[in-house]
């Protein structure tokens, strides 16, 4: 990566995810960085997009990126606020998400995600929170989209426990269970574009973010790393993605360090 | 029928060694000042329920209260792991805990079961998921109908219900407002339901006819306890002590740290320091 891009690779993961959301996807927003891609997207292309947090709150326009997925201001900003059973049965098994956009501690080649446990289940090396609601938001939302920064513990050739399910095995495992969504469609990682391969359903790397080499995105994976045969760059961020993503954190940042007082001046 | 009680005495009169026991609240309106009050009381080999075990269960299972806790997501939402009970799960510290573990679709939907009086809830869930291998009780069922093979699993049924509201009026009906999370279903679920709220007002005449309303002769006892809910929030009171939630990550690092704070700010204090620990979080408006 050249020395000075005017950009960090996590602004360019941002940014990059927050471009594949469109003005009239309807999507179920993981907390940490897919929050942020979706309110960037909000903020500047997308600004119809429906935002729905796991919390109930349907339609919300948070000026402050929320700490957890139920701060007051989601349900300030929504269109309505419904239980959580609501939430889960009516609009996530009722097929009406479009995109959920999940974040992941552990992630396969076959976007397979796990936040349960690193090691084994019953005497875990690492208790980590669990899933919440990831593994229906996996098999319920039409596609999936994932963003993480990369790194050799968080991308493996195998996962210790199976949160939420991508593509299992590869191939047709999803339709084998008769799941008839489409999984994980885009990886959006610090340092690339993937999407799995038609067949295999193997993530492969199909842009690299600007100054971005195969032997950077290969040596923070790990497994051995597909690439595209036509390989694009990934368009740098715009002025304006930047400063909506620069002053979007800076506002998160006033609030939750001086909680409700920093808030309201 | 409802009855308006000290928050210790409520305490004292609903909850039992050996009961299961739902503190509910999604992010909003947790009831800290009733699970501090239940610290204080040293309650044992408690079954905790809740979807998402934040810093309140953090601090009852470093106390040794729990001997099982049913959960869909055991972290501290937006900051990261709850490392009292880590240490439990993972080192057996202060005690080992078993755990029986869901998804939040599986919870919510055990608790409204409960609350609708079936002994099993139904839906579309854990396909390709690991928790259905490690815990027993999620199970499939067929759809006599359709042939679909569906997720099955116990309802939710507590001894007690404990959640935070906003208000109540003199009868005792409660209102809840905001994110209401999965407050109504818990409470339903119980067998007994105790709510502390901010305030109590004379009648609820003006308001909304389709509110979140408990009627009085659903709920046990209420404990009027301003900021009750604190590090969390009420909708309408004060906001959400987001810096209180990354200190507790550092707070419950440490088992003598943790110790410390506990006795400080649980054990030598009541449900009447409350009011004071949200006074900066309340809205100019």
């Amino acid at each position: 990566m050249s020395d000075n891009p005017g950009f960090t690779p996590n602004e360019m993961m941002t940014i990059a995810a927050s471009r594949a959301l469109r003005n009239d996807d309807v999507c179920f927003v993981g907390i940490g960085a897919p929050s942020a891609a979706c309110n960037v997207a909000r903020l500047t292309h997308a600004p119809d997009i429906t935002l729905i947090y796991e919390s109930g709150t349907i339609g919300t326009a948070p000026d402050v990126l929320p700490l957890s997925i139920g701060d007051g201001e989601l349900c300030e900003t929504a269109v309505t606020t419904v239980a959580v059973p609501e939430m889960f049965r009516y609009w996530l098994q009722g097929g009406r998400i479009s995109i959920g956009f999940l974040g992941a501690a552990q992630l396969d080649k076959f976007g397979n995600i796990n936040t349960t446990v690193i090691g084994d289940y019953v005497h875990p090396k690492t208790r980590l929170p669990g899933g919440g609601g990831a593994p229906e938001i996996a098999t319920s939302s039409k596609e999936i989209y994932i963003t993480m920064a990369q790194s050799k513990r968080g991308m493996v050739e195998k996962i210790d426990f199976f949160t939420s399910f991508g593509h299992g095995e590869g191939g047709d495992h999803r339709k084998r269970l008769g799941i008839d969504t489409a999984g994980p469609t885009l990886l959006i990682t610090d340092l690339a574009i993937w999407k799995p391969d038609p067949l295999t359903k193997e993530f492969t790397v199909v842009s690299l973010h600007p100054g971005v080499t195969r032997q950077q995105v290969q040596e923070s994976c790990g497994w051995i790393v597909k690439f595209a045969e036509a390989l694009d760059e990934t368009p740098a961020p715009s002025e304006l993605e930047l400063n909506t993503l620069r002053d979007l954190q800076a506002r998160t940042k006033a609030a939750h360090e001086g909680t409700g007082k920093a808030k309201a001046a | 029928m409802v009855k308006f009680l000290p928050l210790k005495q409520a305490v004292a009169e609903n909850l039992n060694d050996g009961d299961s026991v739902a503190f509910e609240g999604f992010t909003h309106l947790i009831p800290t000042a009733a699970a501090h009050e239940a610290i204080r009381q040293g309650f044992r080999d408690l079954t905790l329920i809740r979807m998402t075990p934040d810093l309140i269960y953090d601090q009852m299972i470093g106390m040794g209260m729990a001997k099982r806790l049913i959960f869909s997501y055991v972290g501290n939402p937006g900051v990261g792991l709850l490392r009292r009970a880590r240490d439990s799960i993972e080192n057996g510290f202060p005690r080992t805990i078993e755990v029986e573990e869901h998804s939040h679709a599986g919870m919510a939907n055990a608790y409204e079961a409960g609350a609708a009086g079936l002994p099993c809830a139904v839906f579309r869930g854990y396909r390709g998921a690991g928790l259905a291998a490690v815990n027993p009780n999620i199970k499939s069922v067929t759809c006599p109908f359709t042939g679909e093979v569906l997720a099955a699993v116990p309802s939710i049924r507590p001894d007690v219900t404990f959640i935070h509201a906003q208000k109540a009026d003199k009868k005792g009906n409660v209102l809840v407002e905001g994110i209401i999370g999965i407050q109504k279903e818990a409470v339903l679920a119980a067998k007994r339901a105790v709510v502390t709220v901010e305030e109590v007002v004379d009648n609820f005449d003006d308001l909304h006819p389709n509110l979140t309303v408990l009627p009085r002769w659903t709920i046990a006892a209420i404990s009027v306890v301003p900021g009750g809910s604190h590090p969390s929030y009420a909708h309408g009171y004060y906001a959400r002590d987001n810096a209180a939630y990354l200190e507790w990550d550092e707070i419950a690092a440490d088992r003598e740290k943790f110790q410390a704070w506990m006795q400080a700010n649980v054990i030598e204090k009541s449900a009447d320091d409350f009011a004071g620990r949200v006074d900066h979080l309340r809205k100019a408006a």
